[in-house]
């Protein structure tokens, strides 16, 4: 099953032997170990470190006071700190998650909490991950294209059902956290084959923009890849904005594709599971 | 062997927030070869963060609403110390601007009768914000980002700029560094657009990201440029306040547009105590009139939660201090008991503010729509910055252009919310195309390779110093000012304090000389939070003597020892500059006079 590639390497880390963090409490009420994946592209390891909790605490937070107090070049992305930019995206105790989302209060703090960079991206250091793939990926997605204006001042006019169809795939905040547990991205690596689940969100926002006129359907069957998409739901799952992914943008997704090459879904399935291109 | 790759444009545009993104588009469309740098990866600058909208007057929810009444709102909430060119500019360009999104793939909420949806917010006499729930800006500047990437743009992400390059006193080029590995990049160029953001990261408690450490501000300042109103730093009267670690977090304005109301611990609505004079007329004496207000009545008028920003957040640390605050050092913001009113309070909250619902939700385990958020001041922009001519946003110093947060003029002593958003779009678009004009019209520069040489061995210089060689790194010298800056310099000011603070800003300027790093150059916060510090120390400065220097209260700036508006100081900006003997130099500028027919307008809205 997919979600078996949620659980953390952990084979071959060698985890927790040196570092001593040097601010630890000798009688510790209130702290907590955070075991940080540290490393580069050549490689690297988990490193325990122990710091203090207070009320309300993410794992943001306790990654900051280590990099303020014992590790000041620990390399971390993030900007909002409240789940509106997507940048902190790392795996906590091997789940996908924003780590200024992620409370302490619900992690089992007795032992340590694994912190590491989305592995489905080449490591860059740290926590940060190389994720320009992903920016890449979009430029190969045709643009927007409206329709004529309905309104001689070139304004439109759209109903607010229509346009609610689309802001849920509008919310994406390009965690990449879907990217980072799609097996087809993960274990199978066809970066080349197939856009992912971001970005088949993306495309049904644009094939289902009330506006737009453009027609991607034979670029997902081909370019985009949407026939390695087993439906697997693993995106659906850790998605942060609560995007219903599978079911409302690919598998709607997959309608249009099959209704213009009147391909049953079930032949784009079998294609997938022998690995060769739809 | 210089030690550095190089890179050709016309146009430089620093910043991938709303207004570097469409300044890059502007400059593009006209011809420019244009290069974008930024500090984040592409679409997670602060523009992604604003929640409540972006303010155009296109009068589809009110049509009494008009440019006229825009720029009217503006100067009142500048009080009257506004760039008046920008402000006209601004009112009268908006919609189009707006409009130009939708163009582009935005998708704003709808009005019944299908054209975009605009609701009320501080300061803005009639429905003005048009919005997406509370996450416009992230439909803005993913509209913008996804328009700009298929305009052949060369964009380059995770990269920090330390310094702007001179030739003969014009823009030359700029130095950064790539965060990821660290290497130096030379930008040669002939016009530099920038669009860096805020400073909010001068004080301890604030809205604003890691990104906001005043580069632009301090990197224009550094080549010559002068800084103007700086003292006019605004406290947003609405972020957390708890848990600790969410504290300074944004609540957006939004939350008292759909009818919220600020209570103190005794469940009073403090707001209605005191109502400024210039505000009365258009002010709710009542809570009835307040509700109905929100909820789109065009005879009511607002209520007083909707009272400007600095009004508000003084009202605030008013209750505070005398001891009516909550549990916590702020107050209450109830949006639950619409519950009284509404039918389906609970989905209708749900609807308008999905992303406040859902961060009290996961961060501070409060649903609010059935509980009182805590609230308290925050830092959450800057006024003030680059002194820009209003039409095409040129600085001082030749070949230097700047828009959105990190320029000044258009908000004068205190910004309208939503007036961001717009300014972005608004002078971002003429400030690219003003760029584009004098790269084309100006024959190239040489890059002084002394220049360059200077700004690498400076940021390199914490590396040679090693860490901890007297104990104190990157993180606690910037502490120590964010703390500093909160406490002398933030809401509530006077003189003694503020020289306390001119004194701190020196001694740890001399510290920050002295930190060091450990590790190496690839992907090294403590590296990149030394190199921010000196922009950090230079605006804060800028500000600590502006507002020592402005001896009233205004908008944004409030002195205990100058509780009262003087109509002298309305005259004059406080314009900051580097002298030549590398001090910091104040001057006053007289703003000159309004124009007969903008003159006339503001008496017609009065
Ligand atoms: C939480 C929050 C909510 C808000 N809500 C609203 C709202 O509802 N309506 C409204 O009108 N306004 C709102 N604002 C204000 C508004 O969002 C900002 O003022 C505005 O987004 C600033 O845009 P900008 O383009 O000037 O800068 P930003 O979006 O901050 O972009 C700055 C860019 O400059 C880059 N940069 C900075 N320094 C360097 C450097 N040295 N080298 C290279 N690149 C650099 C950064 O990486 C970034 O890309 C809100 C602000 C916050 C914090
Ligand atoms: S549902 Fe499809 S896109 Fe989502 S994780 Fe599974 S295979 Fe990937
Ligand atoms: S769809 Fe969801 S999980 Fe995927 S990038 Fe967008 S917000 Fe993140
Ligand atoms: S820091 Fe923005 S989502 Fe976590």
């Amino acid at each position: 099953m997919a979600t078996e590639t949620l659980k953390p390497d952990l084979a071959d880390t060698g985890a927790s032997e040196e570092l001593e963090p040097p601010h630890r409490q000798p009688d510790p009420p209130a702290t907590a170990t955070f075991r940080v994946w540290r490393g580069d592209r050549e490689g690297g390891q988990l490193v325990d470190y122990t710091t203090s909790v207070s009320p309300g605490m993410v794992v943001l937070d306790a990654i900051h006071q280590i990099q303020a107090d014992q590790a000041n070049d620990l390399a971390v992305r993030w900007n909002c700190k409240a789940g509106k930019c997507g940048s902190c995206s790392a795996e906590v105790n091997g789940m996908p998650k924003l780590m200024c989302m992620t409370r302490l209060s619900e992690l089992p703090l007795e032992k340590p909490v694994t912190v590491e960079p989305m592995r489905s991206f080449p490591p860059v250091k740290d926590l940060v991950t190389d994720v320009s793939w992903n920016f890449r990926v979009k430029t190969r997605i045709k643009p927007f294209r409206p329709r004529a204006p309905d309104a001689a001042d070139g304004t439109w006019r759209m109903t607010q059902p229509d346009v609610d169809r689309v802001q849920e795939f509008r919310k994406c905040i390009e965690c990449f956290l879907c990217q980072d547990v799609c097996h087809v991205l993960r274990d199978h690596q066809l970066q080349e084959e197939f856009i992912g689940p971001r970005f088949l969100v993306h495309v049904a926002a644009l094939e289902m923009h009330p506006l737009d006129v453009e027609d991607r359907v034979a670029d997902l069957r081909r370019a985009h890849g949407i026939g390695y998409c087993n439906i697997t739901k693993c995106c659906t799952q850790v998605c942060p904005e609560h995007i219903t992914i599978t079911d409302n943008a690919i598998i709607p997704l997959k309608e249009r594709v099959v209704d213009e090459f009147f391909d049953p879904l079930g032949r784009v399935l079998k294609v997938f599971s022998r690995g060769g291109k739809a | 062997m210089p030690d550095y790759q190089t890179f050709d444009h016309d146009v430089l545009v620093v910043g991938a927030g709303g207004a570097g993104l469409r300044a890059a588009i502007a400059a593009s469309a006209a011809g420019a070869k244009v290069g974008l740098v930024c500090k984040s990866l592409l679409g997670k600058a602060h523009t992604v963060m604003a929640e409540g909208g972006v303010a155009a007057a296109l009068a589809n929810v009110d049509d009494r609403d008009s440019w006229r009444v825009h720029f009217a709102d503006t100067m009142r909430g500048g009080q009257y110390l506004n760039n008046w060119r920008m402000a006209e500019l601004h009112a009268r360009e908006a919609p189009d601007r707006v409009r130009e999104l939708e163009a582009w793939g935005a998708l704003f909420d709808r009005t019944p009768d299908g054209r975009i949806l605009q609701r009320n917010f501080g300061g803005h006499k009639y429905p003005r914000l048009a919005h997406v729930g509370d996450r416009t800006g992230l439909e803005m500047i993913r509209t913008l980002q996804d328009h700009a990437v298929y305009q052949g743009i060369d964009v380059h992400m995770e990269c920090t700029l330390v310094r702007l390059l001179t030739d003969g006193g014009r823009v030359a080029g700029a130095l950064g560094y790539d965060r990821e590995r660290g290497r130096f990049r030379l930008f040669r160029c002939r016009a530099i657009v920038l669009a860096t953001g805020g400073i909010g990261r001068a004080y301890s408690i604030t809205s604003n990201s890691w990104e906001y450490t005043g580069d632009g501000q301090a990197l224009a300042y550094g080549a010559g440029a002068a800084l103007q109103d700086m003292e006019f730093v605004q406290f947003h009267p609405t972020g957390m306040i708890w848990p600790p670690s969410v504290r300074g977090i944004l609540v957006t304005e939004g939350v008292r547009g759909e009818g919220g109301v600020l209570l103190n611990r005794q469940g009073k609505r403090f707001m209605f105590d005191d109502i400024p004079e210039n505000y009365r007329n258009q002010t709710a004496d009542n809570e009835e009139e307040g509700w109905r207000y929100t909820q789109g009545d065009k005879s009511a008028r607002r209520p007083p939660e909707l009272l400007t920003r600095d009004h508000v957040a003084r009202s605030i640390l008013r209750e505070v201090r005398e001891g009516r605050g909550s549990p916590h050092g702020g107050v209450f913001l109830d949006i639950a008991w619409i519950k009284r009113r509404l039918p389906q309070a609970r989905e209708h909250i749900i609807k308008k503010l999905p992303s406040m619902y859902h961060q009290f939700k996961q961060l501070a385990d409060i649903d609010i729509t059935t509980t009182p958020m805590e609230v308290g001041p925050t830092t959450h922009y800057v006024m003030g910055g680059i002194r820009v001519d209003g039409d095409t946003q040129r600085s001082t110093l030749p070949g230097l252009f700047a828009a959105g947060e990190c320029a000044a003029g258009l908000h004068g002593a205190n910004r309208l919310g939503g007036n961001s958003l717009s300014d972005l779009l608004v002078f971002g678009k003429r400030a690219g195309e003003f760029a584009a004009a004098f790269a084309r019209e100006h024959a190239g520069v040489t890059v002084d390779s002394g220049q360059v040489e200077d700004a690498v061995r400076c940021a390199l210089a914490p590396f040679e110093r090693g860490a901890g060689a007297d104990g104190r790194g990157p993180y606690q010298v910037q502490q120590d000012l964010q703390t500093m800056m909160q406490e002398l310099v933030g809401i509530v000011r006077t003189e003694p304090e503020m020289a306390r603070a001119l004194d701190g800003i020196a001694r740890l300027a001399e510290q920050a000389r002295q930190v060091g790093v450990a590790g190496n150059r690839e992907y090294n916060p403590g590296w990149h939070t030394a190199l921010d510090l000196p922009n950090l120390l230079t605006i804060s400065e800028a500000v600590t003597r502006a507002a020592i220097e402005r001896r009233e209260s205004r908008g944004g700036h409030f002195r205990e020892d100058f509780p009262e508006k003087d109509p002298t100081w309305g005259k004059f900006n406080i314009v900051v500059r580097r002298g030549s003997d590398g001090r910091m130099q104040l001057s006053r500028e007289p703003i000159p006079p309004l124009p007969a027919e903008l003159a006339a307008i503001i008496e017609e809205q009065k």
